[in-house]
């Protein structure tokens, strides 16, 4: 298992444990964890699951594509140099402790 | 010889669930629910004897197959004809009916012309259409929601996102009723809409060769101009705008309507917050299935959910059923705007999912929100009736009458 911290933009902490596979996603809303919209369902369509990924970890996860690339441009809130979109980073035990911040809105 | 023999279950599958049901029948089209329910408690995949048809009617079933495009497959018709048996009743399309490569290349134009990017865009102008065509329907207290609210408004933003002049817009939503009870058998639907084809075929055809200045369709002719598809695509990627961007967006407009008029507590709860405008939306989409159907083809044998399905095949995947399936859903049949509905397949799933998804969603949310900022009560004036499909759950009238808000905060 792999644990994932969520950080609310209003600075509240949440860790849950998920298997390795698992995308940052399906994580926070097999959780019921606030802030991911996942309209798409986990199909890198529509960017409202986008997170911010904290600097520590970045060098660690795989490189986006060029769809998730321009999809993160079409975010709602402010794309930062963490910014990924959580259906398209899954955990590993690489990841183990990943840390990720909500952004203030997915819409 | 003429039979009324059913065709007993295909060789080799004996213990196969097997229902007698036409998914087509007027009356199945006017109240599938009972039948879903059936087919989902019959197992994982029935077949079904009176198309010779495979079905599949369960979430994780549903959710597999539409995940599943290489075994799958879209490009001998997502409608009941094999198009590798029969001739296709027009041009298949560059998206729909296509499997990759080259699904992918057509669908790459489409999802950036409708990314988020290009929604933040055209936001602005979508609100501003929905506060002034809730103005109007305001002022007039009782209105039909179908023609005059979740017809209205797509006719009044769409067009024009696409970029096509304003004579004969009147072709747009006949043109998409024949494309979807096209994917029906040959039944009285399927009959009577290509009877009646050839002038909304002939006029949608015009708009897509003409070159347009902008929206849209210029991106489209753009993308063929820079070899990202080939010049003589681009007419049929626009007509893939016409026949999905407009009709299914108006039957998840008219469901919305539909559920918030049955609903006063979720009418209250969205009055409360119209920030949930768009959550509304989205589960009327999941509860109602504007899209209720789709097919796949089998191109080898496949072993899927305990069952070898031969190649050739037609598999139907009952959308509809799968967003009511009580495996996946608590209280399947009630409408509840602050559900969590990741999942559902109202936009279908993997790489033929809707591309206009969020268009669709950018309607729905604006046209909600705006109603749920400007009117106090939304209540049911008359019995809707149903517009029958082959694919499409639609309504062709739901009177309402709208009370204004006292203090509309617009």
């Amino acid at each position: 298992m792999a644990s994932i911290t969520f950080v609310q933009p209003d600075g509240s902490r949440s860790s849950v444990e998920v298997a390795p596979g698992t995308t940052i996603m399906q994580a926070a809303t097999a959780h019921g964890v606030q802030g991911i919209v996942a309209e798409c369902g986990g199909n890198a369509m529509c960017a409202t699951c986008h997170v911010y990924v904290d600097p520590l970890f970045l060098d660690r996860l795989q490189a986006a594509t060029e769809d998730e690339d321009a999809l993160l441009d079409g975010a709602a809130a402010p794309r930062q140099p963490g910014s990924r979109l959580g259906c398209q980073v899954a955990v590993t035990n690489a990841l183990d402790g990943l840390v990720v911040t909500m952004p203030d809105c997915q819409v | 010889m003429a039979s009324t023999l059913v065709q007993s279950r295909p060789n080799g599958n004996d213990g196969l669930p097997s229902l007698d049901v036409d998914a087509f029948s007027d009356a199945f089209l006017a109240d599938p629910f009972p039948t879903h329910a059936m087919l989902r408690d019959a197992g994982a995949v029935v077949w079904l004897p009176r198309y010779g048809i495979w079905s599949v009617a369960r979430h994780a079933e549903v959710s597999a197959a539409l995940n599943d495009w290489s075994r799958f497959r879209s490009g001998s018709g997502v409608g009941l004809a094999n198009f590798a048996r029969e001739t296709p009743w027009r041009t298949p399309s560059l998206v729909l009916e296509r499997d990759p490569p080259e699904h992918t290349r057509a669908r790459a134009v489409l999802q950036r012309i409708l990314s988020p990017a290009a929604m933040k865009r055209l936001r602005a102008t979508f609100m501003a259409a929905a506060e002034t065509l809730v103005g109007e329907v305001l002022a007039r207290g009782t209105i039909d929601a179908v023609p005059d609210l979740a017809e209205a408004f797509p006719l009044s933003v769409f067009p024009d996102a696409l970029g096509i002049g304003r004579e004969g817009r009147e072709h747009i939503l006949p043109f998409a009723n024949v494309v979807f009870n096209a994917f029906g058998p040959d039944n009285h639907l399927r009959r009577s809409a290509l009877a009646e084809a050839a002038p909304h075929i002939a006029w949608v055809a015009e708009q897509c060769e003409r070159a347009t200045t902008s929206g849209f369709g210029a991106e489209i002719h753009e993308a063929a101009k820079t070899g990202a598809i080939a010049q003589d695509e681009a007419p049929l990627l626009i007509r893939s705008l016409f026949s999905a961007g407009v009709d299914t967006t108006v039957n998840g407009l008219a469901a919305a309507l539909h559920c918030l008029a049955r609903s006063p507590a979720q009418w209250a709860a969205l009055r409360a917050d119209p920030s949930l405008a768009r959550a509304a939306f989205e589960e009327a989409v999941r509860l109602e299935s504007p899209v209720q159907t789709f097919f796949r083809t089998t191109v080898s044998d496949v072993e899927f959910a305990g069952t070898t399905i031969p190649a050739q095949s037609k598999l139907l995947m009952f959308l509809g059923a799968a967003n009511r399936d009580p495996r996946r859903w608590d209280a399947p049949d009630d409408y509840v705007i602050t559900r969590q509905t990741t999942g559902h397949v109202g936009f279908g799933a993997g790489i033929h999912m809707c591309v206009g998804q969020l268009i669709a969603r950018l309607e729905g949310e604006c046209l909600l929100a705006v109603l749920a900022r400007a009117v106090e009560t939304i209540e049911p004036a008359g019995p809707p009736v149903r517009r029958l499909n082959n694919t499409l759950r639609g309504l062709k009238s739901l009177p309402v009458r709208l009370t204004p808000a006292r203090n509309a905060t617009r």
